[in-house]
């Protein structure tokens, strides 16, 4: 439907809406976070939650202690080498579609532990991420912030034709391969398909 | 004049709850039927190795989730249960003991002789000993 026609049908009191949106509506507003802390971002995250900053407005109140029940999964802090194959595993055992938003410094590049040896220099190279919050910790406010662009994000899928979102492309793998903890740090260090080396790209 | 209605001529007592229950389960079975119907018809199923492996925080699940604990854990567990309730018994005993009479003494000692006899016991039947 026209979107013209829409505004000009809601001028006149008739909501006209289409399955997709109401879908969306429904998914976006139903995002439930898997309980999910790694450092001190999550001490933000959990204040998120609390009444002050009451992430319940969003409909996404209920962390899931299961990655089963399960939509969105709050990288919130820093992924140690030893802990990245765990949030690999968890986050293939979350039924699709599953979103990803890597909060704070260390979750989207290692942050002030980058040239640390046992940090890993960015969740999104092992597992596709949404929304990147920068910040040491970001605030509550942030996290909000980046959950509504999630949510924009949901609200923009298309369930057909060829930009549909991942979890309705039956050919894609469910799984992401898991690194292997190795001799000298993870085997392999990062995910080729998804993650594109920025300086690489940058050089051609 | 209350004319009887023509669908289940109620007899028994029962009945009515019998009724009632039916309705019930049929009242919560119907939603869930729905969900897995809708389920089985329109979500995109998307099963891996993984995703069907048993839950364990993310780590690989190790060994048998079937642990089977040994008898003998029972048995100490009961000598333990009865020496936990002595020492119950022997605080009182202790903070009046310079108060207490004879008799009261005598019963005292017997209890605690009941329970050391049957402490020998167990030891005679190898409880305390581990295999």
């Amino acid at each position: 439907m026209d979107q013209d026609l829409k505004t000009e049908l809601s001028k006149h009191g008739i909501f006209a809406t289409s399955f997709e949106e109401l879908y969306n509506w429904g998914r976006k507003n139903s995002v439930w976070p898997l309980t999910f802390g790694l450092a001190c971002c999550a001490i933000e995250m959990i204040a998120t939650t609390m009444a002050r900053y009451d992430l319940a407005r969003f409909g996404a109140e209920v962390f899931r202690p299961s990655p089963r029940q399960a939509d969105l999964m709050i990288v919130s802090g820093t992924v140690t080498k030893k802990m990245a194959p765990q949030v690999v595993r968890l986050y293939n055992q979350m039924p699709e579609p599953k979103y990803v938003i890597a909060m704070g410094a260390c979750a989207i590049s290692g942050g002030p532990f980058r040239d640390g040896y046992n940090v890993l220099k960015g969740i999104d190279r092992f597992i596709p991420v949404d929304v990147h919050i920068p910040g040491c910790p970001p605030r509550p406010e942030a996290l909000i912030h980046a959950f509504m662009a999630l949510q924009d994000k949901i609200s923009a899928q298309h369930l057909t034709g060829e930009s549909r979102p991942r979890h309705l492309k039956q050919e894609l793998p469910s799984e992401f391969p898991v690194p292997e903890f190795g001799e000298h740090g993870l085997e392999p260090a990062q995910n080729d398909e998804i993650f594109h080396n920025p300086l690489k790209v940058l050089q051609g | 004049m209350v004319k009887s209605l023509p669908i289940a001529p109620v007899e028994h007592p029962w009945a009515t709850i019998l009724v009632l229950l039916g309705a019930a389960v049929v009242f919560g079975a119907i939603p869930l039927a729905l969900a897995w119907l809708w389920a089985r018809l329109f979500s995109p199923a998307k099963p891996g190795l993984q995703k069907n492996a048993t839950y364990e925080c993310g780590l690989e699940a190790k060994g048998d989730a079937w642990v089977q604990l040994d008898v003998s854990y029972y048995l100490y567990a009961i000598v333990f249960l009865i020496f936990d309730v002595e020492a119950v018994f022997l605080l009182p005993f202790a903070a009046a003991f310079s108060g207490l009479s004879l008799p009261a003494c005598l019963a005292m000692l017997v209890f605690l002789l009941l329970l050391v006899e049957g402490l020998i016991w167990a030891c005679q039947k190898g409880v305390l000993t581990w295999a």
